[in-house]
């Protein structure tokens, strides 16, 4: 009894073995890096240039084009986590684990910077660099996450039990996701509410909004080149003796 | 699916929801503690402690921003659009410091009932828009 | 636009670049790490089998 039909099902395993997945991603990450810079370029251009300055907060207000994209993509990868820990669990699929552990590291940066440029946004804007609200103190709890992911996974000597635990504890932290997003509703916070995503009408000038945009889509294909890259290295660590990784050598050799 | 799988992803998918309704009613239980500031109405209305710091949030009033003396003594009305509070504050206040904003104020109240703050700091909206634009936003409303 | 005012970000300068400069020193380090790692353990590899062979 199969519900997912066999060429499907076929050409994911085919697709997930390590080492079609290897020269996918060889093929793959010059197309990203030409749309990455796509979408880099116009995104800092407009972000820092051509927008103009806010009414109340300046220049200063120019942090968004970075503390935004990164929240988002702090949210993002730790989704995409869960999901591949659910998979790995499920159906034991190698690759649902490599993907997973390749992309804690790229999240805990994410979170790193959104923290980072949250406060030296802050500490301009709102007078303090750092205030434990009911916002700032999920999203540190989300940077703590991700280095217990990486931490966990590297204490563990056997990977494949590791990738398992790894898996649970992607799940169990998923929990902090809603309560980050929604942290500036329930409670009262020192963080505004949401501004893009506010249902009646973005309250952000189309004129600042369309870098923002931009800078979005430039970090979601910046992770996609990123977690390619940290896959391929954890691929080989997986099985340095397979016969793909040896053609692989007489390749380069 | 093979039946093992759909146990495991049984497992999975009881677990989540064990571990949101743990959250859930974690943070109901602590729901006071995330607040991160009172109300000028949790004030009048004697919620908020008296002869401790607390944060008090709301909008300065428009025009109850005072000096009375040389120093760096503030004055200014804080509301919630109900509820109105005296706060006092000498020390420099944050750029986006101005009447009409959204502050948290961190201090304690005394006898008179005003709020003498020690730190103030400005909550700044989710809008974001050129000068200009806010400029005829605000001409907009008079012009009816 | 000058260049000047550019860098001057309205006096918000130290702010600004900042924010960008540890992103961009961030999201670098993530993206090289592994590819000089995995450079570093291919060569590896390759001498284990030359001795091997040998």
């Amino acid at each position: 009894m199969s519900f997912i039909p066999a060429p499907i099902s076929r050409f994911f395993h085919r697709t997930a073995s390590p080492p079609h997945f290897y020269t996918l991603a060889d093929k793959l990450l010059p197309w990203l890096t030409v749309l990455f810079l796509l979408l880099l370029i116009p995104g800092l251009y407009g972000g820092l240039v051509m927008a103009p300055a806010d009414y109340q907060q300046g220049d200063s207000y120019r942090i968004i084009y970075i503390h935004v994209p990164a929240a988002w993509m702090s949210l993002f990868i730790y989704v995409l986590m869960a999901v591949m820990g659910g998979i790995a669990l499920v159906w034991r699929m190698k690759l649902a684990e490599v993907m997973l552990i390749s992309s804690a590291p790229i999240g805990a940066g994410f979170t790193l910077v959104a923290l980072v440029t949250g406060s030296l946004w802050g500490k301009p804007m709102w007078g303090t660099w750092w205030v434990w609200d009911a916002r700032l103190t999920s999203e540190l709890i989300l940077l703590f996450l991700y280095l217990g992911v990486t931490s966990l996974y590297g204490a563990i000597e056997d990977k494949r039990s590791a990738a398992r635990a790894v898996s649970i504890l992607a799940l169990v932290g998923v929990v902090n996701i809603p309560i980050i997003h929604y942290s500036v509703e329930w409670w009262n916070t020192l963080h505004q509410g949401p501004t893009v995503s506010k249902m009646d009408k973005p309250s952000i000038h189309i004129s600042m909004l369309i870098p923002l945009l931009l800078m979005a889509g430039a970090f979601k294909v910046y992770y996609a080149i990123a977690v390619l890259q940290a896959a391929k290295l954890e691929l080989i660590k997986r099985e340095p003796s397979a016969q793909w990784v040896k053609n692989l050598l007489e390749q380069n050799a | 699916m093979k039946p093992h799988r759909k146990q495991r992803l049984l497992l999975i998918g009881l677990m989540l929801i064990g571990i949101g309704l743990a959250a859930t009613f974690a943070l109901k239980a602590f729901n006071e503690n995330l607040m991160y500031f009172f109300s000028t109405t949790d004030v009048a209305e004697g919620k908020a402690p008296r002869d401790a710091l607390f944060r008090l949030g709301g909008m300065v009033v428009k025009g109850s921003v005072e000096r009375p003396g040389a120093d760096l003594l503030v004055r200014f009305k804080l509301s919630d659009f109900s509820k109105e509070v005296t706060v006092e504050y000498s020390g420099i206040l944050p750029d986006l410091f101005r009447e009409g904003q959204g502050i948290v104020a961190m201090g304690r109240l005394d006898g008179r009932g005003v709020f003498v703050a020690e730190e103030v700091l400005a909550k700044h909206d989710e809008n974001y828009m050129p000068p200009e634009v806010a400029d005829s936003l605000k001409k907009a409303p008079e012009a009816e | 636009m000058s260049l000047e005012n550019f860098f001057a970000m309205g006096g918000y300068a130290f702010y600004v670049w900042t924010s960008y400069g540890i992103t961009l020193a961030v999201l670098l380090w993530n993206l090289f790490a592994p590819i000089v790692q995995r450079k570093q353990l291919l060569r590896q590899l390759a001498l284990k089998q030359k001795r091997a062979q040998q």
